[in-house]
């Protein structure tokens, strides 16, 4: 009773008195912008670097653009994730007044477009080469073959691995704080230096954080199960 | 229809093709037999430049394609159907939606007309039913027989068949089989690479012997089968009939 009424007062102080709570709330919706946005990103510019590494890798055209294309993939996963963010914030947006939430997009959206690309092209170099001249041998150009063949078969066996990528990113977004963006993980952290309670706050954002992890698993799941009903290999 | 000069391919250091010439006439059922690794599969494929030939021209309907660009080379493919060994069936993709994707995408018909080319081939193939099943749902042989039907869609002046039935169950030979010779029957031009020397003798009306890159031998079944003249063919029939 006594643990009870401990924790009651320890929720009251950490979220109700001056609507702490809205650290975590607007902390969130933070989060969930940066996440959402960087994934868009991140999807569009892996593709866009898969097909190309691919189409390097399977036809020897597109030399220039694949070696940029491995220049930004060694770059980006050669250096951890918080110090291209402080980067491009600090460095490269240094001396403009710019959005942090927009500099945060754009780092995550850069970072993970690097580890979709390796995914994706991990994706279109697993289907079978057979596919690729079905497709030409029926006179389809090699972009219509990507198009309508390769990529979605190759989208269908990556689904996994991209939702688990996506699932990093979110948790990723939590190094937002650097930068003084109040995310969720900065929310807890400013809950708890005001009133000095690290428990509540700290377990409420890791609560949080696995409850959208756990609802973004169920929903890959269920599209997995839809998309693997039209192929059973 | 198809004129081959002097047709080398090399992979590496490796001759697999030396220096072919060969002429293949509308209406013709050629049969390619030989060894595995005779060239036989790499000659059919460099007729519709699945493979860039090293040297030499091959013409088809007048136009030399080793020098085509990649669209004319896409153009062309369209008049040239193939049969892979492997069906390569898209397993993403209805049976129907296997047949009608090529000729929608590449604005030969509507979605209507290439929904009613579909149900007509696979009637012809006898398997309408299958047509909303997906390629993992039915057996080798079916596979191999829409494949044909996909290929036929495009209404190709010929076609080109790759050991078309080297990958499928023994019970399973027949029904391919008998599609080619109702295809055959129906004046298709077509190059076929197999095994199956029943099928060479019954439908083929010239069955050419490759060896080590060369056409050593060609001629008519009956003359080719029962009066053979090269040593190597004559041991090559001697062990496969």
């Amino acid at each position: 009773m006594e643990l009870f009424n401990s924790l009651k007062d320890s929720f009251y102080e950490n979220f109700i008195v001056d609507d702490r709570w809205k650290y975590l709330t607007d902390g969130l919706k933070n989060t969930l912008l940066i996440t959402i946005l960087a994934i868009l990103i991140g999807i569009i510019l892996g593709f866009i670097v898969a097909i190309i590494r691919a189409t390097h890798d399977k036809t020897g055209k597109m030399k220039i653009l694949n070696f940029f294309a491995k220049i930004y993939l060694t770059i980006i996963r050669g250096t951890p994730v918080v110090v291209q963010l402080m980067i491009i914030y600090f460095v490269i947006f240094g001396s403009v007044n710019i959005n942090k939430v927009f500099v945060a997009v754009l780092a995550f959206g850069l970072n993970s477009g690097a580890y979709v690309a390796e995914i994706v092209r991990s994706g279109i170099m697993s289907i079978d080469n057979g596919q690729f001249e079905a497709g030409s041998s029926l006179g389809l150009s090699y972009r219509q073959t990507m198009t309508s063949i390769i990529l979605p078969q190759a989208f269908k066996n990556v689904l996994p691995a991209l939702a688990n990528e996506f699932i990093v990113l979110l948790k990723e977004t939590s190094v937002a704080g650097y930068i003084a963006i109040a995310d969720l993980t900065k929310g807890g952290d400013v809950i708890r230096s005001q009133t000095y309670d690290p428990f509540l706050p700290l377990i409420a954002v890791a609560v949080i954080y696995l409850v959208m992890v756990m609802f973004l698993t169920s929903l890959v799941t269920k599209l997995e199960r839809r998309l693997a009903k039209n192929d059973k290999r | 229809m198809i004129s081959v000069n002097n047709l080398n391919k090399s992979f590496g250091e490796l001759h697999i093709l030396k220096d072919i010439t060969e002429e293949i006439h509308k209406g013709e059922k050629v049969v390619i037999i030989g060894p595995s690794g005779s060239g036989k599969s790499t000659f059919l494929r460099c007729l519709n430049l699945m493979e860039t030939p090293t040297s030499g021209e091959i013409i088809f309907d007048g136009v030399d394609i080793t020098k085509a660009n990649i669209k004319e080379v896409n153009l062309l493919r369209r008049k040239m159907g193939m049969v892979f060994q492997h069906f390569n069936l898209f397993p993403h993709l209805t049976i129907k939606k296997n047949i009608t994707l090529a000729p929608v995408k590449l604005g030969i018909m509507t979605k209507d007309e290439a929904d009613k080319k579909a149900m007509a081939l696979l009637e012809k193939v006898g398997l309408a039913d299958k047509a909303d099943q997906f390629p993992t749902q039915i057996s080798g042989g079916q596979k191999q027989r829409i494949a044909i039907a996909r290929s036929l869609a495009m209404n190709p002046d010929v076609m080109l068949f790759d050991e078309p039935t080297s990958a499928l169950d023994p019970e399973m030979v027949g029904e391919v089989l008998n599609l080619m010779k109702e295809l055959a029957d129906d004046g298709m031009t077509m190059v076929v690479v197999t095994h199956e020397m029943g099928f060479a003798r019954e439908v083929a009306s010239r069955v050419m012997f490759m060896e080590d890159g060369r056409i050593v031998e060609q001629g008519s079944p009956d003359k080719f089968f029962n009066n053979p003249t090269n040593p190597r063919l004559k041991e090559f029939l001697s062990k496969v009939l």
